[in-house]
């Protein structure tokens, strides 16, 4: 599904990631972790296509096309998702219209209809309901004045309602609870099947936990260092990540 | 990327920028005393009415174009432009029904997305359509004559109802009120005149479209609006004009009389052609626009500016009678090289007043937008009220945005609150919207609509739609 080969990538001028490579096929879970300023973030961003994020050489393919060829909205369409680390707000885009915009230019894309209004209401507080938010959150400002755990939890339900093919989370982890851990942690394995892969980034082995992961990588200095199954991450949360570095 | 991409959604097409081939009976540029008699002539005016205009030039003559607002242009050379001019075929016969019309001119409303045949026209929408100088038709007039409802052109009233509007004009904008709304005075060709009757609630939204087709002429109409006690009544202009290189003058005049326990709700949708690119072209807008409230009585001004290549414009409220109210919802967008010099004046004459002030501008491009509002509270506006809300949205970086507040307080017991912001469409919001399949486009027109929801949510549901898709297009290729 994803073929990421030797990649370079650059932000304002500065070298993140050097040489990484890694493969992704469908329907696996992988885990990358590594310190602070290691390109885990970077890496995200790359595959998603955020503007300014620059890459010097390497491949990716992404269901057998080039992926880096493609334009930052063609990759959604495609499949790709970006669960934010720092999700921003919207003020007065109410999180429905933004929802139904979303879905409708991915239906579009694949040649489908949009939704009518009333089929979509359903499926969104459904969803609303899956990540434990309150219906009344989708008629609110896009993230506008959520909590941060809430905020998390609106990236899992854009997550649901637009079934990519490979969803990328940032640290979705990362300033949740233990209760909305596992709530975010319920629907990525909801939404576990044959054709779709996760990339989950993060820091802590808490997450792996509720999500387990068929791979751990390992990311230091722009590359893989080391990979291996979910014991990997139990080893680094007991020796810290000195240990890598130092073997790296 | 934003301002790759900023510049690709900003690029707008201006959709109403056709000219119409038409006769037209213009008068030679140039303004003197004789232009004005002339013009009067040609209107078959009374006496009084020239007179008034006489006094009008006589002081324009005196004034000094002003200079204070944030807006740079070369002087307007006034001799250069031609007062008047309307399409030969009103000239020589009045058309008396729409049969009688230039089809040209219909087709040209037709165009615009304005069907002037009643059975065409928009439900619940009475239309005063204004090409150039003068009034071409007024619809659906049998039926709102039924609720005693006056709505005709400003010409047709110094005609028909004389005592009104000799009774009312330039009650709320004195003639040497400033430079442009004398120069109004002294050369208004047409406009539009409302009086609704005691207690009625007007059955139909009233709107009047402005049209400017003609090369260098000026169209400077005058709107006279009355609701007379307990009376309500909510009113939409329109405006567009052709693309030329050459700069054209609007200098507008609108009066808003409401009585005793009266509403008036006066919505604009402004998209004159704003320039090109390069800031060639455009219309000058210059408008002064004003109501009064008596007591208990409330009026509404809701605009929403898109065109004009400049912009000047603050319509304002005397709240004048005890209890009144005054509300002021705004949206400016500027592009390209756009500049706007608006806001409002909120005087507080009387006790228990209250206004509202909402202003959302929007700047992209290479534009400049300013804000400039006056709130004062007089001695005797015992217990007054006043809110602002003054938001700036930037999109791109070589835009400005200003805000201009002042606020005058001669009564300790008033109460006076400003509250402004300054925010940009943020490479994050657009990669988020990116990255959610959005084009950028969509994107930034999302964005944008967001910002501006509290003013469209006061525009008449038929027109909030357009609004919407009227700022999309003058984002266009504002986002890349």
């Amino acid at each position: 599904m994803l073929k990421i080969d030797n990649l370079h990538a650059q932000v304002e001028g500065k070298d993140i990631l050097k040489g990484l490579t890694l493969e992704v096929k469908p329907g696996e879970v992988h885990a990358i972790m590594g310190p602070n300023g290691s390109g885990k973030s970077t890496l995200g961003h790359v595959l998603a296509g955020r503007p300014g994020y620059e890459v010097s050489a390497g491949t990716v393919q992404f269901e057998g096309k080039d992926l880096l060829d493609m334009e930052t909205e063609e990759r959604a369409h495609a499949g790709i998702f970006l669960a934010f680390q720092y999700p921003v707000e919207i003020p007065g885009v109410s999180n429905m219209e933004f929802l139904k915009a979303a879905v409708d230019t991915t239906r579009e894309s694949l040649g489908l209809e949009p939704l009518d209004t009333v089929s979509f209401m359903k499926l969104a507080r459904e969803a609303s309901k899956a990540v434990d938010l309150d219906a009344s959150f989708l008629k609110r400002g896009v993230n506008e004045g959520f909590s941060g755990g809430e905020k998390k939890r609106n990236e899992l339900l854009q997550m649901m309602l637009l079934e990519p093919r490979l969803c990328i989370m940032d640290e979705t982890d990362s300033g949740l609870d233990i209760d909305a851990l596992q709530v975010v942690a319920n629907g990525v394995n909801a939404m576990r099947n044959e054709h779709r892969s996760f990339v989950l980034v993060t820091h802590y082995q808490r997450l792996l936990n509720f999500i387990e992961p068929d791979y751990v990588h390992v990311l230091s200095g722009g590359r893989i260092v080391r990979s291996g199954d979910k014991s990997l991450a139990l080893e680094l949360e007991e020796k810290g990540y000195g240990w890598i570095e130092d073997v790296a | 990327m934003s301002q790759e991409h900023i510049d690709k959604a900003i690029k707008r097409e201006y959709s109403a920028g056709f000219t119409t081939m038409i006769e037209s009976e213009t008068f030679p540029p140039g303004l003197s005393e004789d232009v004005v008699r002339a013009l009067s002539a040609k209107k078959n005016e009374p006496e009084w009415m020239l007179e008034w205009r006489l006094e009008a030039f006589r002081v324009w003559s005196e004034m000094a174009d002003p200079n204070w607002a944030h807006v740079d242009y070369p002087p307007v050379d006034f001799q250069a432009i031609s007062y008047y001019s309307s399409p030969k075929s009103m000239e020589e016969k009045r058309p008396k029904s729409l049969d009688e019309v230039d089809p040209e001119l219909l087709e040209t409303y037709e165009k615009l997305g304005i069907p002037l045949h009643e059975q065409a026209a928009l439900a619940g929408v009475a239309v005063d359509v204004v090409f150039d100088s003068v009034s071409v038709t007024t619809t659906f007039r049998e039926k709102l004559a039924e609720a005693g409802v006056l709505f005709c052109s400003i010409s047709e009233a110094i005609q028909e109802y004389p005592d009104l509007v000799r009774k009312y004009l330039g009650t709320v904008v004195p003639r040497k009120d400033n430079f442009y709304a004398a120069l109004n005075s002294a050369v208004f060709s047409d406009g539009s005149f409302v009086y609704i009757p005691k207690g009625v609630r007007c059955p139909m939204e009233l709107s009047t479209y402005f049209r400017i087709n003609e090369a260098n002429t000026g169209q400077f109409e005058r709107t006279l609006i009355i609701a007379d006690e307990g009376s309500h009544v909510s009113y939409l202009e329109g405006c567009t004009a052709p693309m030329r290189d050459e700069n054209q003058l609007h200098a507008a005049v609108v009066e808003l009389v409401a009585l005793d326990d009266a509403e008036i709700k006066y919505s604009t949708v402004q998209n004159w052609y704003p320039g090109d690119d390069e800031g060639k072209g455009g219309i000058y807008n210059f408008v002064t626009k004003r109501g009064l409230a008596h007591t208990n009585a409330k009026i509404s001004w809701t605009q929403v500016e898109t065109g004009s290549a400049i912009t000047w414009k603050y319509p304002s409220c005397i709240l004048r009678g005890d209890n009144s109210v005054g509300e002021f919802y705004s949206v400016a967008l500027t592009n390209n090289r756009q500049q706007a010099d608006t806001g409002t004046k909120m005087i507080h004459l009387g006790k228990n007043t209250k206004s509202t002030i909402i202003s959302k501008g929007i700047s992209a491009g290479k534009s400049s937008n300013a804000y400039r509002g006056l709130v004062r509270m007089g001695p005797r506006a015992q217990g007054a009220r006043n809110y602002t809300q003054c938001d700036s949205l930037l999109i791109g970086d070589a835009c400005a945005a200003h805000t201009f507040p002042y606020i005058e307080s001669k009564n300790p017991s008033a109460v006076v609150e400003h509250e402004a912001t300054t925010s940009k469409v943020s490479d994050d919001q657009l990669y988020l919207c990116l990255q959610r399949g959005l084009d950028a486009e969509k994107a930034v027109s999302m964005i944008v609509n967001g910002f501006c929801k509290e003013v469209f949510k006061e525009l008449p549901m038929e027109f909030a739609v357009e609004a919407g898709k009227l700022l999309e297009v003058s984002l266009e290729g504002s986002v890349g």
